[in-house]
């Protein structure tokens, strides 16, 4: 490690790997309740579970790209960080924050939640992934600005490259749309268009700069590619989706009381979007190839491999599936979203933090990699985890395909829950792969534990 | 990539091109503000209505429900539930009253909110606003 103060790192990517498995553990009880419908019924419904699970995701991706943000931007700057301190103390309130929400939701009624945090005086509860009470989403923002100012002042104060701009981009970019999440108006239709602002335009907007940055950096130091090289393929790519993603929002805007307008902008636009994720892949392997050097991390290397061809994968292949309108007609709102949703989520920006810290980690903890048998473990836990997402994708997509035909085009089609019954066993091997999923993450973690010890011997 | 595409010509892309295309969005987004009006069924807001998403938000119905196509996928679309359920608001009502504390043995069950009569009113006027709104014709069919 060049500058002391990257240490900070390790406290983000713990807690994010702690909440990662709280989302797990999470999702296989919703993964449940889809098929059990009374498990654990009435004491956490599914709504309650399943927002756990979906707010624990962004927390912790949020912990990742901090994180990653506290280790890269002194490297890149060439200087420690402004504050250390106030990194250290914004770690604190934005995990006992957290933690105080996801208790709430577990251990009271949602309208209590929103009664015991007065959400009359500014209602922003209740809307899919902004479901955070009030003085929650209040909170993240004096976070979020905490931050943006200790690594904006370490930039400012330091060199200043490519990657350190582009993350900073996205890191503001990523404060900005947030605060579309406190705009709630009655009119449902404009709640609807507005609520896109922040979803849509950070995950195919401002969060892939983070994702581009972040790779670039992984890549850069495990390749020794030329900087210049590398730099210019991120401005691309970053170039790429803004262009085609700020337009292709219309792709949320096609039957939720919008004009219909955006059925062409939308389609037009987004059909476009899977090419930086493409670039993305091209970028990794091309990089990877034109190594200079062969880092003995070799388990980072594979996970910036395997975003680039997950992300591309899940939200490139995945996302045109159902992009275009007359596609979109039937498939809105099935398990085809919620299928593309997991692939996208895991192979862009689940596996890209799992790249830095893999990359991170073992220098932070004072090796420039880890023992050859604690690289094998992460191997184990990279193949597990991703060989589940592609099933659990695949399963998600049967069901949808099949939900789609027996509810919105058979000649006799058959109501939402009968429908449902229908396609239970895709459910049930879904769970299934879930498990698989849960035991590679566990192998993840136990990779850490390896004592350094084992490799002299082996 | 290409030596003769330099790195500034990459840069300069990236800005044109998102401030370009931010002010192209930002101009349609400014359009739509004008057309949504006579697609919105604004007209139909009345406080009740307004009540009832409130209720709708602070019981997280988006959390089992889709609503217009955006939400969770374990449970029934409800844009369109006031014409599922023969253009009654009295059945939308009847339904959430009757929801069994316990649930149904081995079933997806909706939780009994213990609403007022007033509440349930707020919800099913709500849910009748909703399904007014002009989607362009979504959901294909009444199922959802
Ligand atoms: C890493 C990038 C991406 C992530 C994390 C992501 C994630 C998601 C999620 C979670 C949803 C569901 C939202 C909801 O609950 O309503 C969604 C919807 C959607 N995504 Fe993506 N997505 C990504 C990229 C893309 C791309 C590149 C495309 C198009 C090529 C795309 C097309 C769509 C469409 C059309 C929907 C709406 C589905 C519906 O109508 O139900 N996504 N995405
Ligand atoms: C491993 C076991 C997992 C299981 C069993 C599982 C199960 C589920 C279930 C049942 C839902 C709710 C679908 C609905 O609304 O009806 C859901 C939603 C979601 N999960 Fe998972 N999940 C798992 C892992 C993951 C992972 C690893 C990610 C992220 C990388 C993830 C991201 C999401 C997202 C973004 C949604 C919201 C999707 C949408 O709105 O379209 N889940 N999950
Ligand atoms: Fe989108």
């Amino acid at each position: 490690m060049e500058y002391q103060s990257q240490a900070v790192a390790k406290y983000y990517f713990t807690a994010a790997i702690g909440l990662f498995v709280g989302q797990i553990l999470f999702g296989l009880i919703i993964g449940l309740q889809y098929v059990v419908g009374d498990f654990l019924f009435p004491e956490i419904p599914f709504n309650v579970a399943r927002m756990v699970h979906t707010n624990l995701l962004i927390v912790w991706l949020l912990f990742g790209f901090m994180g990653a943000a506290y280790y890269l931007i002194p490297e890149e700057a060439e200087r420690e960080l402004y504050s250390p301190a106030l990194a250290i103390l914004m770690f604190w309130i934005f995990l006992v924050a957290g933690a105080l929400t996801i208790l709430g939701y577990l251990l009271v009624p949602y309208s209590t939640l929103a009664d015991l945090t007065m959400n009359e005086l500014w209602p922003t509860m209740g809307r899919e992934f902004l479901e955070q009470p009030t003085i929650t989403k209040l909170g993240i923002v004096v976070v979020a600005l905490a931050f943006v100012f200790n690594v904006g002042m370490t930039v400012l104060q330091g060199r200043k490259t490519v990657i350190n701009l582009v993350l900073m981009i996205g890191l503001v970019g990523l404060a900005v749309f947030f605060l579309f999440a406190f705009h709630n108006p009655s009119d449902l239709v404009q709640d609807k268009f507005w609520w896109w602002w922040t979803v849509h335009l950070w995950v195919e907007g401002v969060w892939e700069l983070i994702l581009g940055s972040i790779l670039a950096f992984v890549l850069i130091k495990t390749t020794g590619v030329d900087r210049e090289v590398i730099e210019k393929w991120l401005y691309i790519i970053i170039a790429m989706t803004l262009i085609t993603g700020i337009i292709g929002t219309g792709h949320h805007y096609y039957w939720i009381g919008t004009p219909e307008y955006w059925q062409w902008w939308g389609s037009i636009f987004s059909a476009m979007e899977p090419i930086p994720f493409f670039m993305m892949t091209v970028f990794a392997f091309t990089m990877v190839n034109k190594r200079k050097r062969d880092h003995p991390n070799k388990v980072a290397v594979l996970w910036a491999l395997g975003t680039g061809v997950m992300a591309f994968l899940g939200a490139g292949v995945w996302g045109f599936l159902h992009t275009l309108a007359p596609v979109n007609y039937f498939t809105h709102g099935t398990q085809i979203t919620a299928a593309h949703g997991h692939m996208a989520f895991y192979g862009a920006y689940v596996m890209v933090v799992l790249a830095i810290i893999s990359y991170a980690m073992p220098i932070i903890r004072g090796r420039a990699a880890n023992s050859n048998k604690a690289q094998v473990m992460e191997m184990w836990s990279f193949w597990l985890m991703t060989v589940s997402i592609v099933f659990i994708t695949l399963f998600l997509t049967a069901a949808g395909i099949l939900q789609t035909w027996l509810q919105r085009i058979s000649d006799t089609p058959m109501t939402f829950m009968a429908a449902q019954d229908q396609i239970a066993i895709f459910y049930w091997m879904r769970e299934f792969a879930g498990v698989v999923f849960l035991i590679g993450l566990i192998v993840y973690i136990m990779s850490f534990f390896v004592s350094e010890e084992d490799e002299m011997n082996a | 990539m290409d030596e003769m595409f330099t790195k500034s010509m990459a840069r300069n892309i990236f800005y044109g091109g998102t401030v370009f295309f931010f002010l192209l969005f930002l101009a349609l987004t400014f359009d739509t503000m004008g057309v949504v009006p006579s697609r919105d069924n604004h007209e139909n807001l009345t406080p009740t209505v307004i009540a009832g998403k409130t209720l709708w938000e602070e019981n997280n119905c988006i959390g089992c429900h889709t609503l217009l196509g955006e939400g969770a996928y374990f449970a029934p679309e409800l844009g369109n539930v006031y014409v599922r359920f023969g253009n009654s608001t009295e059945a939308i009502k009847g339904f959430i009253k009757s929801r069994p504390k316990d649930g149904i043995p081995g079933r997806r069950s909706m939780p009994q909110f213990n609403f007022t009569d007033e509440e349930l009113e707020q919800l099913a006027q709500f849910l009748k606003y909703t399904s007014e709104i002009n989607t362009s014709n979504w959901p294909p069919n009444i199922m959802g």
